[in-house]
């Protein structure tokens, strides 16, 4: 502890005595002592909690972590990964749900993105516009959703109802819940995507673009063949953000259709599902389990889309 | 708020144990400032017509005592969240909690998390422990040891609207479950945009409101450590309840709906008959929530073949925290809240109670629609004591118990599902039994 709050004592020690043993031990271990604060920052709040999760679901913890509990190894990992009923679905829908939403809001974002770059009239209020629906809580949007896809007192079927479309169950169908909670995702995290990208444009030259029309090339292909492939870095970013953080939505499902993803898990995904097990079923050691598993997905897919970034930077 | 992933959270929760740990090993050693009789009492509550009263009332108790009440009010969810981290890691930062004894009630007393009350509940005569009802007290004693005291009771009554009963040539609510299925469906029959009934449809939070059903068909979740939900009478009453909803209810009806959403299908004018909890009575009946306050009618549960058989439960209850340092003053406050004049201020407030002498008081029923407090007698009398499986791994086994009913709901034929049920529900009895 001493070593951390030396650096703010040395002026004074060097006016009075040269070179004090502490001092030099000090200077030669500067870079450890800066770095000191954040290390501990890091062990206290990431390596103990994971350490500790680890343990936790290499043992049978059930109904309070204080409980006896005794180390089972990788049982209950053997069980998770042989489990088809609840877990591999969850799988299944979490690629599922980011695949689809991510896919959409990133050609959604780059049409909005290309839209917004050359200046108009009434720019700031579209771009104002665009970001509501990013600032909201996504709790809130949830409940709004929510009560506009009710199917019998909701807006959505009243709108459908006008121009001749009967009711749908949305939120409240079997299989189109999943659908309709993609729809939310993708209405409410475009404009991220679309902010990153416009970021992303605003920072290209000019010149590639002017040397391709001088070349005749069409809109597309300027598009196709010279934004686009400048982009890619821009591109990987938007998807990683947005990907890492889709792979992990809760909120949204959450507030449509609570706890377990709706009565036949319609909408449960790893996430909802390994909220469930410790907070609904008291199964610490699974539900550790099942969180170290997504843990370790998230990293690989991270790790193969930046490999992927680094690739694209050294064509 | 929920925007944290979970891995974040169980990361700070796993985090907030191991600090917790440290804590208690630190201060069993005999230091610090908040030793026993801290004027300041941490009480967590849950959202409820109870907790307000409570609330308007604290003024009194804080003068009585000196004590200075914080109060921590949390929806249902978020409270059974706070009390899993916080009980976990064995803080004793809450001293008085409000919990569900049929619920937590099995789970908490077994993890060590409720402060033993057996001699409190005996020390004072005023007070009087024995004028609670006995149904109630028996899901607060845990292994001969009362850990809690029944605050709130309720019952399952039929809802229903008397100007669409005259509407559709009916002059009395139905007696039996074959009448609620005729007349539902001669409500629908006149009228295709309003629903002959309305229920609790989510798979888990329908078991309760399920039961009274399964019950009156003459069956039950289990019997002496064998599980029931196969047998002919629970499989009728599978088919009776998802095909009522399904042939009677609400178009498109969702399998999610818990209470709010249900009763607010009924309140909106949706709906005909609606079976639910009498202690939520006032959503029905007050003019700010319902659009239908003066024309919703109460009646005792239908009878089935073997007879009107309701839940008749005690949903909440206030415990202490055997690991806060407050218990002597926690107490005063359970004693304070459910005295005897504190229970019939709150039964006339709309709460029904567990107290036999408020009851017997008419003041105590002297703010009731007529025919609810009629209905609440009946159910009090043939009532049963529980209203889903009592195993400590609630949540899972009426996620369990639930599915035919979703199932006969969406169509499918709920006898198939019950066998799969029973098979899994045994198991969860079993492991318990070992």
């Amino acid at each position: 502890m001493a070593a951390v709050t030396s650096p703010t004592r040395s002026p004074s020690a060097r006016s009075t005595s040269p070179d004090p043993a502490w001092s030099r031990w000090a200077n030669g271990h500067r870079k450890w002592l800066f770095a000191a604060p954040a290390m501990l920052f890091v062990a206290v709040l990431i390596v103990i909690p994971l350490t500790w999760t680890i343990y936790l679901s290499l043992t049978d913890a059930e109904g309070s972590v204080r409980a006896e509990s005794s180390f089972i190894g990788f049982k209950n990992y053997v069980d998770v990964l042989s489990d088809t009923d609840r877990f591999w679905p969850a799988v299944l829908r979490t690629v599922a749900f980011t695949g689809i939403a991510l896919l959409f809001e990133v050609v959604l974002g780059m049409a909005i993105a290309l839209l917004l770059w050359r200046p108009f009239r009434g720019q700031r209020w579209v771009r104002v516009a665009i970001l509501m629906p990013l600032v909201a809580t996504p709790v809130a949007v949830g409940m709004m959703w929510r009560l506009i896809f009710d199917p019998n007192i909701g807006m959505a079927n009243q709108v459908l109802g006008w121009v001749g479309i009967g009711p749908q169950p949305w939120l409240a169908g079997r299989s189109t819940a999943l659908p309709t909670t993609m729809f939310i995702d993708i209405w409410q995290w475009t404009p991220m995507v679309a902010l990153i990208l416009l970021a992303g444009l605003t920072s290209l030259s000019d010149e590639p673009q002017e040397a391709a029309r001088i070349d005749g090339a069409s809109a597309w292909q300027r598009f196709r063949h010279v934004t686009l492939p400048l982009m890619m870095p821009t591109v990987i970013v938007a998807i990683l953000l947005r990907g890492i953080d889709a792979l992990k939505t809760f909120d949204i499902l959450y507030a449509t259709k609570g706890r377990g993803g709706g009565s036949f898990h319609e909408v449960e995904t790893l996430n909802v599902y390994a909220y469930g097990l410790s907070f609904d079923y008291n199964e610490y050691g699974v539900s550790s389990a099942v969180l170290i598993i997504f843990f370790l997905i998230i990293i690989g897919l991270m790790w193969a889309l930046t490999a992927r970034r680094k690739k694209e930077a050294n064509r | 708020m929920l925007r944290r992933s979970v891995i974040g959270a169980s990361l700070a929760m796993a985090v907030a144990m191991g600090l917790a740990a440290c804590g208690s090993s630190g201060s069993s050693g005999g230091s610090g400032d908040s030793g026993s009789g801290s004027k300041t009492l941490r009480v967590t509550l849950a959202n409820h017509v109870w907790t307000e009263n409570i609330k308007a009332a604290l003024g009194d108790f804080e003068k009585q005592t000196g004590l200075k009440v914080e109060v921590t009010q949390l929806g249902e969810s978020q409270l059974s969240d706070q009390y899993n981290v916080k009980l976990n890691a064995g803080a004793s930062d809450i001293d008085v909690m409000m919990y569900r004894p049929l619920q937590e009630g099995k789970l908490f007393a077994k993890n060590g998390y409720l402060a033993d009350l057996s001699k409190d509940v005996k020390a004072n005569k005023d007070w009087d422990f024995s004028d609670f009802q006995a149904g109630p007290v028996g899901t607060t004693t845990y292994k001969g040891k009362v850990v809690g005291v029944p605050i709130i009771t309720e019952r399952e009554v039929l809802y229903y609207r008397k100007d669409l009963l005259a509407k559709a040539g009916l002059t009395a609510p139905p007696k039996t479950l074959d009448e609620l299925k005729t007349a539902a469906a001669a409500v629908k029959a006149a009228d295709p945009g309003v629903a002959g009934f309305v229920a609790r449809t989510d798979k888990s939070a329908a078991v309760t409101q399920f039961s009274s059903f399964l019950y009156s068909f003459g069956g039950d979740f289990d019997k002496n450590g064998k599980a029931t939900v196969n047998s002919d009478a629970a499989k009728q009453a599978y088919a009776f309840y998802g095909g009522l909803l399904k042939d009677s209810g609400p178009a498109n009806v969702s399998t999610d709906m818990s209470w709010p959403e249900a009763m607010a299908i009924f309140t909106q004018g949706k709906a005909a008959f609606y079976t639910e909890a009498d202690s939520l009575y006032k959503n029905a009946t007050d003019p700010a929530k319902s659009k239908v306050a003066d024309t919703v009618g109460f009646a005792p549960f239908p009878a089935g073949p073997a007879g009107s058989k309701p839940y008749n439960i005690p949903s909440w209850a206030l415990g202490i925290n055997a690991n806060s340092k407050n218990q002597a003053n926690a107490w005063k406050f359970i004693e304070w809240a459910t005295s005897k004049e504190q229970t019939l201020a709150q039964q006339k407030a709309g709460v029904p109670s567990a107290r036999t002498s408020v009851w017997a008081n008419p003041e105590g029923t002297s703010t009731y629609p007529k025919d609810l407090a009629d209905a609440i007698a009946a159910s009090a009398k043939g009532g049963v004591a529980h209203d889903r499986p009592l195993v400590v791994k609630v949540s899972q086994v009426r996620e369990v118990v639930g599915q035919p009913i979703v199932e006969a709901i969406t169509g499918k034929d709920p006898a198939a599902s019950a066998d799969t049920a029973n098979q899994a529900f045994q198991k969860f009895l079993d492991d318990e039994q070992k």
